[in-house]
């Protein structure tokens, strides 16, 4: 069973280097913060699969409990931040 | 017990991959929120009940908390992920961020007003 967490484990961070694409060249910042909010929210299961694997369950519940909310409280902080910003369209690279 | 958990973990990564490839390959900024908010959210529900499910293996009073503990970090994600989606949403409307349509570049200025029309 500890394989399979750990292969897991692995897709996990595959999957977070795929969401990082989107963090590096999307056009606008609000794209960027969509990779964030991705890669925070694997993060989460990725945490507990690592209290798993080394037998500290306890301990990492917590910490994944942490995350997601300082996850979620990045989020409403840097929208609230950027909605009224005019740079948003000189970044765009579509047309 | 062992093969519920498996599927349970299994069907959440279908679903954060899924998740993933609709963030890298949608064309515009609102669609791409559609697989971030929505899959991302099913995802974690379905990886941390599997592992919810496999911490019970034992049964102690402890285990228990630590389950209650980790559905309740469920529960939090479920509240608060739609709230985090909306809030981006509302960030690009406010500054005025057009939305895709099929016609390309022609349809982005003409429905500029739709666009704006929030202001």
């Amino acid at each position: 069973m500890n394989t399979f967490f750990l292969c897991i484990a692995l897709g996990l961070c595959l999957l977070m280097f795929l969401s990082l694409y989107r963090c590096l060249f999307g056009p606008t910042v609000l794209d960027r913060l969509i990779g964030v909010n991705a890669i925070g929210s694997k993060t989460v299961v990725l945490l507990l699969l690592i209290g798993f694997l080394y037998e500290r369950v306890d301990m990492f519940v917590d910490i994944a409990l942490a995350y997601a909310f300082l996850n979620f409280v990045a989020i409403i902080a840097a929208s609230r931040y950027f909605h009224k910003r005019k740079g948003l369209y000189e970044e765009s690279f579509m047309d | 017990m062992n093969i519920l958990v498996i599927i349970f973990l299994l069907f959440g990564f279908m679903f954060f991959l899924g998740g993933a490839v609709g963030i890298i390959r949608m064309p515009d900024f609102y669609s791409r929120l559609h697989p971030a908010g929505k899959l991302d959210t099913l995802g974690i529900m379905a990886m941390v009940a599997g592992l919810a499910l496999y911490n019970l293996h034992h049964f102690s009073w402890g285990a228990v908390l630590l389950s209650v503990k980790m559905m309740l970090i469920v529960f939090f994600v479920f509240m608060s992920s739609p709230t985090a989606t909306h809030s981006i949403v509302d960030a690009g409307m406010r500054a005025g961020l057009r939305p895709w349509t099929k016609k390309g570049k022609q349809g982005q200025t003409s429905n500029g007003e739709l666009a704006q029309g929030k202001e």
